[in-house]
Protein backbone atom coordinates (compact mmCIF):
# COMPACT_ATOMS: atom_id res chain seq x y z
CA UNK A 1 0.00 0.00 0.00
CA UNK A 2 1.19 3.78 -0.92
CA UNK A 3 1.64 6.25 1.23
CA UNK A 4 1.94 10.17 0.97
CA UNK A 5 3.46 11.81 4.00
CA UNK A 6 2.05 15.30 5.39
CA UNK A 7 3.44 17.52 7.80
CA UNK A 8 1.49 19.65 9.85
CA UNK A 9 3.48 20.62 12.82
CA UNK A 10 3.19 24.42 13.79
CA UNK A 11 0.20 24.41 12.31
CA UNK A 12 -3.02 25.16 13.93
CA UNK A 13 -6.59 24.94 13.66
CA UNK A 14 -8.13 25.26 10.68
CA UNK A 15 -4.83 24.60 9.24
CA UNK A 16 -4.40 21.12 9.35
CA UNK A 17 -7.64 19.78 8.22
CA UNK A 18 -7.41 22.55 5.34
CA UNK A 19 -4.27 20.86 4.27
CA UNK A 20 -5.66 17.00 4.96
CA UNK A 21 -8.71 17.79 2.50
CA UNK A 22 -6.39 19.12 0.11
CA UNK A 23 -3.92 16.23 0.05
CA UNK A 24 -6.51 13.41 0.08
CA UNK A 25 -8.20 14.93 -3.20
CA UNK A 26 -4.72 14.09 -4.62
CA UNK A 27 -4.50 10.33 -3.62
CA UNK A 28 -6.35 7.49 -5.30
CA UNK A 29 -8.86 5.25 -3.14
CA UNK A 30 -6.33 2.76 -0.87
CA UNK A 31 -3.65 5.12 -0.88
CA UNK A 32 -2.77 6.31 2.35
CA UNK A 33 -2.11 9.53 4.41
CA UNK A 34 0.28 10.06 7.26
CA UNK A 35 -0.33 13.22 9.06
CA UNK A 36 1.85 14.65 11.48
CA UNK A 37 1.04 17.59 13.83
CA UNK A 38 1.59 19.66 17.28
CA UNK A 39 -1.85 21.60 17.39
CA UNK A 40 -3.70 20.62 20.37
CA UNK A 41 -6.98 20.12 18.92
CA UNK A 42 -5.66 17.82 16.35
CA UNK A 43 -7.14 14.66 17.96
CA UNK A 44 -10.19 15.41 17.90
CA UNK A 45 -10.03 17.32 14.75
CA UNK A 46 -8.90 14.45 12.84
CA UNK A 47 -11.55 12.15 14.18
CA UNK A 48 -14.10 14.27 13.40
CA UNK A 49 -13.03 15.13 9.88
CA UNK A 50 -12.28 11.15 8.79
CA UNK A 51 -15.81 10.48 10.07
CA UNK A 52 -17.49 13.29 8.34
CA UNK A 53 -15.55 12.46 5.18
CA UNK A 54 -16.27 8.85 5.33
CA UNK A 55 -12.36 8.20 5.30
CA UNK A 56 -10.40 5.98 7.57
CA UNK A 57 -8.53 6.41 10.59
CA UNK A 58 -6.25 3.38 10.91
CA UNK A 59 -3.96 4.50 13.76
CA UNK A 60 -3.61 7.44 15.90
CA UNK A 61 -0.31 8.30 18.33
CA UNK A 62 0.59 10.88 20.18
CA UNK A 63 4.54 10.98 21.41
CA UNK A 64 5.24 13.94 23.24
CA UNK A 65 3.07 16.24 21.64
CA UNK A 66 3.99 14.84 18.20
CA UNK A 67 0.65 13.17 16.95
CA UNK A 68 0.54 11.19 13.98
CA UNK A 69 -2.32 9.90 12.37
CA UNK A 70 -2.58 7.78 9.54
CA UNK A 71 -5.67 8.24 6.96
CA UNK A 72 -6.66 5.66 4.29
CA UNK A 73 -8.65 6.98 1.83
CA UNK A 74 -11.64 4.57 1.14
CA UNK A 75 -13.83 6.89 -1.08
CA UNK B 1 -83.42 -23.10 -20.81
CA UNK B 2 -79.95 -22.79 -19.81
CA UNK B 3 -79.26 -23.22 -23.75
CA UNK B 4 -80.79 -19.80 -25.06
CA UNK B 5 -77.50 -18.52 -25.19
CA UNK B 6 -75.00 -19.88 -27.36
CA UNK B 7 -71.34 -18.85 -27.01
CA UNK B 8 -68.46 -20.40 -29.11
CA UNK B 9 -65.35 -20.98 -27.25
CA UNK B 10 -63.22 -18.03 -29.43
CA UNK B 11 -66.08 -15.99 -28.56
CA UNK B 12 -65.77 -16.66 -24.71
CA UNK B 13 -61.85 -16.15 -25.14
CA UNK B 14 -62.43 -12.88 -26.53
CA UNK B 15 -64.80 -12.02 -23.70
CA UNK B 16 -62.54 -13.33 -21.07
CA UNK B 17 -59.49 -11.52 -22.59
CA UNK B 18 -61.84 -8.44 -22.92
CA UNK B 19 -62.96 -8.53 -19.00
CA UNK B 20 -59.52 -9.19 -18.13
CA UNK B 21 -58.29 -5.72 -19.91
CA UNK B 22 -60.72 -3.96 -18.24
CA UNK B 23 -59.72 -5.00 -14.77
CA UNK B 24 -56.03 -4.83 -15.27
CA UNK B 25 -56.30 -1.76 -16.39
CA UNK B 26 -58.37 0.16 -13.75
CA UNK B 27 -56.15 -1.64 -11.41
CA UNK B 28 -52.97 -0.25 -13.41
CA UNK B 29 -54.57 3.25 -13.63
CA UNK B 30 -54.79 3.37 -9.67
CA UNK B 31 -51.17 1.96 -9.51
CA UNK B 32 -50.12 5.03 -11.67
CA UNK B 33 -52.09 7.58 -9.90
CA UNK B 34 -50.25 6.91 -6.57
CA UNK B 35 -47.10 6.24 -7.99
CA UNK B 36 -47.74 9.57 -9.39
CA UNK B 37 -48.35 11.18 -5.92
CA UNK B 38 -45.53 9.31 -4.46
CA UNK B 39 -42.94 11.09 -7.30
CA UNK B 40 -44.43 14.50 -6.30
CA UNK B 41 -44.03 13.90 -2.76
CA UNK B 42 -40.24 12.89 -2.88
CA UNK B 43 -39.46 15.53 -5.31
CA UNK B 44 -41.16 18.30 -2.67
CA UNK B 45 -39.22 16.11 0.13
CA UNK B 46 -35.68 16.54 -2.02
CA UNK B 47 -36.55 20.14 -2.74
CA UNK B 48 -36.65 21.38 1.11
CA UNK B 49 -34.06 18.82 2.10
CA UNK B 50 -31.33 20.62 3.61
CA UNK B 51 -27.83 20.06 1.51
CA UNK B 52 -24.23 19.40 2.44
CA UNK B 53 -23.88 23.32 2.56
CA UNK B 54 -22.99 25.74 5.49
CA UNK B 55 -24.06 29.68 5.71
CA UNK B 56 -23.52 32.58 7.31
CA UNK B 57 -24.62 35.82 8.47
CA UNK B 58 -21.44 38.01 8.97
CA UNK B 59 -22.67 41.20 10.63
CA UNK B 60 -19.91 41.98 12.88
CA UNK B 61 -16.67 43.55 11.60
CA UNK B 62 -13.58 42.92 14.43
CA UNK B 63 -10.82 41.28 13.92
CA UNK B 64 -11.63 38.25 16.39
CA UNK B 65 -15.70 37.93 15.33
CA UNK B 66 -14.07 37.92 11.40
CA UNK B 67 -11.58 35.61 12.69
CA UNK B 68 -13.92 33.04 13.89
CA UNK B 69 -16.58 33.62 11.16
CA UNK B 70 -13.86 32.81 8.54
CA UNK B 71 -12.12 30.08 10.76
CA UNK B 72 -15.62 27.91 10.61
CA UNK B 73 -16.25 28.43 7.21
CA UNK B 74 -12.88 27.55 5.94
CA UNK B 75 -13.29 24.44 8.37
CA UNK B 76 -16.59 23.83 6.63
CA UNK B 77 -15.13 24.34 3.47
CA UNK B 78 -12.32 21.70 4.07
CA UNK B 79 -14.94 18.92 5.25
CA UNK B 80 -16.54 19.04 1.93
CA UNK B 81 -19.73 21.17 2.79
CA UNK B 82 -20.58 24.26 0.23
CA UNK B 83 -20.59 27.51 1.92
CA UNK B 84 -21.84 30.66 1.35
CA UNK B 85 -20.98 33.83 3.42
CA UNK B 86 -23.17 36.70 3.24
CA UNK B 87 -21.53 39.90 4.78
CA UNK B 88 -23.98 43.11 5.59
CA UNK B 89 -23.48 45.97 7.75
CA UNK B 90 -20.00 45.95 9.45
CA UNK B 91 -19.04 43.02 8.34
CA UNK B 92 -18.41 44.33 4.71
CA UNK B 93 -15.42 45.53 5.83
CA UNK B 94 -13.51 42.21 5.20
CA UNK B 95 -14.15 42.39 2.10
CA UNK B 96 -13.03 45.76 1.26
CA UNK B 97 -10.02 46.53 -1.02
CA UNK B 98 -10.24 50.05 -1.04
CA UNK B 99 -11.90 53.59 0.28
CA UNK B 100 -12.76 56.41 -1.90
CA UNK B 101 -14.35 59.35 -0.86
CA UNK B 102 -15.53 60.85 -4.45
CA UNK B 103 -19.22 60.92 -5.90
CA UNK B 104 -20.41 60.03 -2.39
CA UNK B 105 -22.55 62.04 -0.75
CA UNK B 106 -21.37 64.01 2.74
CA UNK B 107 -22.96 61.89 4.80
CA UNK B 108 -21.24 58.77 2.98
CA UNK B 109 -18.09 60.62 3.06
CA UNK B 110 -18.43 60.42 6.93
CA UNK B 111 -19.20 56.45 7.31
CA UNK B 112 -16.41 56.09 5.01
CA UNK B 113 -14.09 58.09 6.99
CA UNK B 114 -15.18 56.13 10.19
CA UNK B 115 -15.02 52.37 8.84
CA UNK B 116 -11.68 50.47 8.95
CA UNK B 117 -9.94 50.65 5.23
CA UNK B 118 -9.79 46.66 5.20
CA UNK B 119 -9.50 43.45 7.17
CA UNK B 120 -5.62 44.61 7.96
CA UNK B 121 -7.19 47.73 9.97
CA UNK B 122 -10.25 45.98 12.25
CA UNK B 123 -10.56 46.90 15.60
CA UNK B 124 -10.95 43.81 18.41
CA UNK B 125 -14.34 43.95 19.83
CA UNK B 126 -12.67 43.74 23.27
CA UNK B 127 -9.46 45.55 24.68
CA UNK B 128 -8.97 47.46 21.40
CA UNK B 129 -7.80 50.29 23.56
CA UNK B 130 -7.34 52.65 21.21
CA UNK B 131 -5.65 50.51 18.59
CA UNK B 132 -3.69 48.71 20.68
CA UNK B 133 -5.43 45.68 20.72
CA UNK B 134 -5.33 44.91 17.30
CA UNK B 135 -1.76 45.07 17.51
CA UNK B 136 -0.94 43.31 20.79
CA UNK B 137 -3.23 40.67 18.99
CA UNK B 138 -1.60 40.46 15.60
CA UNK B 139 1.95 39.87 18.02
CA UNK B 140 0.04 37.26 19.98
CA UNK B 141 -1.34 35.52 16.97
CA UNK B 142 2.26 35.27 14.80
CA UNK B 143 3.76 34.03 18.05
CA UNK B 144 1.73 30.93 17.43
CA UNK B 145 1.89 30.95 13.76
CA UNK B 146 -1.72 31.68 13.16
CA UNK B 147 -3.00 32.75 10.10
CA UNK B 148 -3.60 36.17 9.63
CA UNK B 149 -7.35 37.63 8.86
CA UNK B 150 -6.29 38.91 5.43
CA UNK B 151 -4.71 35.05 5.06
CA UNK B 152 -7.72 33.04 6.11
CA UNK B 153 -9.86 35.61 3.83
CA UNK B 154 -7.65 35.12 0.50
CA UNK B 155 -7.79 31.13 1.63
CA UNK B 156 -11.53 31.15 1.56
CA UNK B 157 -11.63 32.29 -1.65
CA UNK B 158 -9.07 29.67 -2.81
CA UNK B 159 -11.44 27.40 -1.51
CA UNK B 160 -14.34 28.26 -3.49
CA UNK B 161 -15.96 29.78 -0.78
CA UNK B 162 -19.27 31.90 -1.75
CA UNK B 163 -19.43 35.43 -0.79
CA UNK B 164 -22.17 37.76 -0.86
CA UNK B 165 -22.34 41.27 -0.31
CA UNK B 166 -25.15 42.96 1.07
CA UNK B 167 -27.21 45.22 -1.27
CA UNK B 168 -29.17 47.40 1.15
CA UNK B 169 -26.44 47.88 3.60
CA UNK B 170 -23.77 48.99 1.33
CA UNK B 171 -26.44 50.95 0.18
CA UNK B 172 -26.78 52.83 3.31
CA UNK B 173 -23.17 52.92 4.43
CA UNK B 174 -22.68 53.99 0.61
CA UNK B 175 -19.40 51.35 0.39
CA UNK B 176 -19.56 50.64 -3.62
CA UNK B 177 -18.45 47.71 -5.93
CA UNK B 178 -15.19 49.38 -6.68
CA UNK B 179 -14.39 49.25 -3.10
CA UNK B 180 -15.44 45.49 -2.27
CA UNK B 181 -13.00 42.54 -3.53
CA UNK B 182 -13.28 41.50 -7.14
CA UNK B 183 -15.49 38.25 -8.04
CA UNK B 184 -17.40 38.41 -5.42
CA UNK B 185 -21.50 38.04 -5.44
CA UNK B 186 -24.21 40.91 -4.58
CA UNK B 187 -27.49 39.86 -3.42
CA UNK B 188 -30.19 40.55 -0.84
CA UNK B 189 -32.17 38.84 2.05
CA UNK B 190 -33.22 36.17 -0.44
CA UNK B 191 -30.17 35.43 -1.42
CA UNK B 192 -29.45 34.40 2.02
CA UNK B 193 -32.69 32.35 3.24
CA UNK B 194 -32.20 31.05 -0.21
CA UNK B 195 -29.10 29.12 0.54
CA UNK B 196 -29.71 29.30 4.44
CA UNK B 197 -33.00 26.95 3.90
CA UNK B 198 -30.76 24.21 1.91
CA UNK B 199 -28.17 24.10 4.74
CA UNK B 200 -27.77 22.06 7.44
CA UNK B 201 -25.61 24.60 8.94
CA UNK B 202 -26.21 28.44 9.52
CA UNK B 203 -24.76 30.74 11.67
CA UNK B 204 -24.75 35.01 12.41
CA UNK B 205 -21.44 35.90 13.71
Amino acid sequence: MSNVDLDCKGLNCPMPIVKISRAMKELQTGVTLTVTASDPSFKADVEAWVRKMNQKLLSFNDVDGVQTAIIEKVS
Amino acid sequence: MSDNITVSQSELIALVNQLVDQKVNARLADVEASLQAIQGTVGTLSENCPEDRATLVVFSGEMDTLFAAFTIAVGAASMGMEVSMFFTFWGLTALRKDKTFSGKTVGEQMVAMMLPNGPHAVPTSRMNMAGMGPLFFKYLMAQRNIESLPNMIALAKELGIKMVACEMSMGVMGVTRAELLDDIDYGGVATYLGDAAKSKITLFV
